[in-house]
């Protein structure tokens, strides 16, 4: 299957490889998938005390389009409050990549993977994390 | 040379030229049908074709009689397989295969255990080779055919196939072989293996695509399978249909050539296959796949474990090979045949097989380790299975989230 333009790029320059310091009360740290289902994703977001997020790494074991979706989630991720994050739609990922029908699971991994972020940041910092809705998809 | 490198010679191979040129004059000045009895027309075609007949026969060791064409390796399979089960269902109703078989022999039995056959699934040891004594133990007095691949398309071993024969033989069954990887590759002799039936294809081994042959036996024993093709009676009532007369002289140059070049393509194949492989598995965590001594020579099939197969693939542009992974398939599972080896979901996820082929240089594998190396590295500090991995966490401790 032919990739888009967008995916080749994101996986090609991928944006945001790396690790935060997941110990930090300011970091949190959402780790998703199973090796068994082909896809893993670890995404990271460094926090500010205005509720920003500044930094947002990622790393990925999976196919172009995981890679590609969580290395763009970073993207959008830094600089954003972490309430606007929470608002971040797995369906805004796959029209961005123009993701076909059978790799819509990777977009839904990258959005598990920043509420699962969201809600390790909050619980390390006291507060009860949100429950989520089964996704969608 | 010439990116994308070509490396997936099992899935299918570019046509010799020869070959080509054999088939040419048959597109258009030899246009004839080669049932057409009564015109030099006809009796050109049919001399293409029964020349075709007798070097197919050669290549594998039987007489022209017993080559009936098709129009490749997944007819032949069901013509053996169904037409086997009809022709002796009053002898017997079971049927034994295994269950890393390609999917035209699997779903052809299962289309069998429809019209009421029993079919046993044997399971392979973790080499990837049929157990002898399951098989012996799975053989009752109702069993009439056992069908077990030659060299398995995935991984290349090659199954002891004179030995299952032989059990198949004893208890009164046919042994059938879908050979579409080992024909024109390795030696197949279907005298001295004891093969009843043979499932063979032209564009594996440098022919054309949509042809191919089924070998039956005429003698010792005289074996008959119940055609699937209903029509005009060609091959003997066994498949109906105009032959296609370019693929089937195309089919015969490619078994020619194949027994004029085998033994010496698969000396050097096999070395380049043994360098890719050295090469490769210095990398850590590097698996080869299936037994290594019993195997084709020009597959390689292996699992670099911590990084995804399709995402691999997407860093090995400049190379046409495949992969296990489930991403490549639009089921999402993994490869059937790497998780009957035993293999868990995560290592057939990352596996990559490496056909090689009568094209493939030195100069292109070379290239090949390269690109895999250096795919497989950055991949890997992408990986957060890797970190964990290299920061000594148990990665089976983990409760992953199934999705």
């Amino acid at each position: 299957m032919a990739y888009s333009d967008k995916v080749i790029d994101h996986y090609t320059n991928p944006r945001n490889v790396g690790t935060l310091d997941k110990s930090s009360h300011k970091v949190g740290t959402g780790l998703v998938g199973a090796p068994e289902c082909g896809d893993v994703m670890r995404l990271q977001i460094q926090v500010d005390d205005n509720n920003i997020i500044t930094d947002a790494k990622f790393k990925t074991f999976g196919c172009g389009s995981a890679i590609a979706s969580s290395s763009l989630a970073t993207e959008w991720l830094k600089g954003k409050s972490v309430d606007d994050a929470m608002k971040i739609d797995n369906m805004d990922i796959v029209e961005e990549l123009a993701l076909p029908p059978v790799k819509i699971h990777c977009s839904v991994l990258a959005e598990d993977a920043i509420k699962a972020a969201i809600n390790d940041f909050r619980v390390k910092n006291g507060m009860e994390p949100i429950a989520l809705e089964k996704s969608h998809h | 040379m010439n990116i994308p490198i070509y490396l997936d010679n099992n899935a299918t191979t570019p046509m010799d030229p020869r070959v080509l040129e054999a088939m040419l004059p048959y597109f258009n000045e030899k246009f004839g049908n080669a049932a057409s009895r009564n015109h030099p027309f006809g009796w050109v075609a049919e001399e293409g074709v029964d020349y075709a007949r007798e070097q197919v026969a050669k290549l594998i060791g039987a007489t022209e009689k017993e080559i009936i064409f098709t129009s490749g390796a997944t007819e032949s399979d069901n013509l053996a397989i169904k037409g086997v089960f009809e022709m002796y269902k009053e002898k017997g109703n079971h049927i034994i295969t295994a269950v890393t078989e390609h999917k035209a022999v699997l779903d052809a039995c299962k289309h069998v255990e429809k019209l009421g056959g029993r079919v046993t699934y044997l399971p392979v040891k973790e080499d990837g080779l049929v157990d002898l004594e399951v098989l012996e133990a799975a053989m009752t007095s109702e069993t009439i055919l056992v069908s077990i691949m030659y060299g398995n398309n995935e991984i290349g071993v090659i199954q002891p196939v004179k030995e299952i024969a032989a059990i198949a033989h004893k208890y009164g069954a046919l042994f059938m072989t879908d050979a579409t990887q080992a024909v024109g590759k390795i030696p197949v002799n279907v005298i001295a293996d004891g093969i009843d039936l043979l499932a063979l294809s032209a564009h594996k081994m440098y022919g054309p695509k949509g042809v191919g042959a089924l070998y039956v036996r005429r003698k010792g024993p005289r074996v008959k399978v119940t055609a699937q093709m209903d029509g005009g009676g060609h091959e003997r009532g066994m498949r109906s249909g105009t032959l296609n007369v370019p693929g089937i002289v195309g089919l015969g140059k490619a078994c020619e050539l194949a027994g004029l070049e085998m033994e010496s393509e698969a000396i050097r194949l096999s070395a380049l296959r043994d360098k890719l492989e050295k090469a490769l598995t210095v990398l850590e965590e590097s698996y080869v796949n299936g037994n290594v001594e019993h195997r084709l020579p020009h597959v390689a099939n292996i699992s670099f474990k911590y990084v995804e197969g399709e995402g691999l693939m997407m860093a090995m542009k400049d190379l046409a090979v495949s992969s296990g992974s489930a991403c490549t398939s639009a089921s999402l599972e993994p490869s059937y045949v790497l998780k009957s080896l035993g293999l868990s979901d995560d290592l057939a996820h990352s596996s990559i097989r490496f056909g090689l082929g009568r094209f493939t240089t030195e100069e292109e594998v070379d290239y090949a380790v390269e690109v895999t190396k250096t795919a497989v590295t950055n991949l890997r500090n992408m990986s957060p299975l890797w970190e964990m991995f290299k920061e000594g966490i148990d990665l089976d401790s983990i409760e992953w989230a199934e999705h």
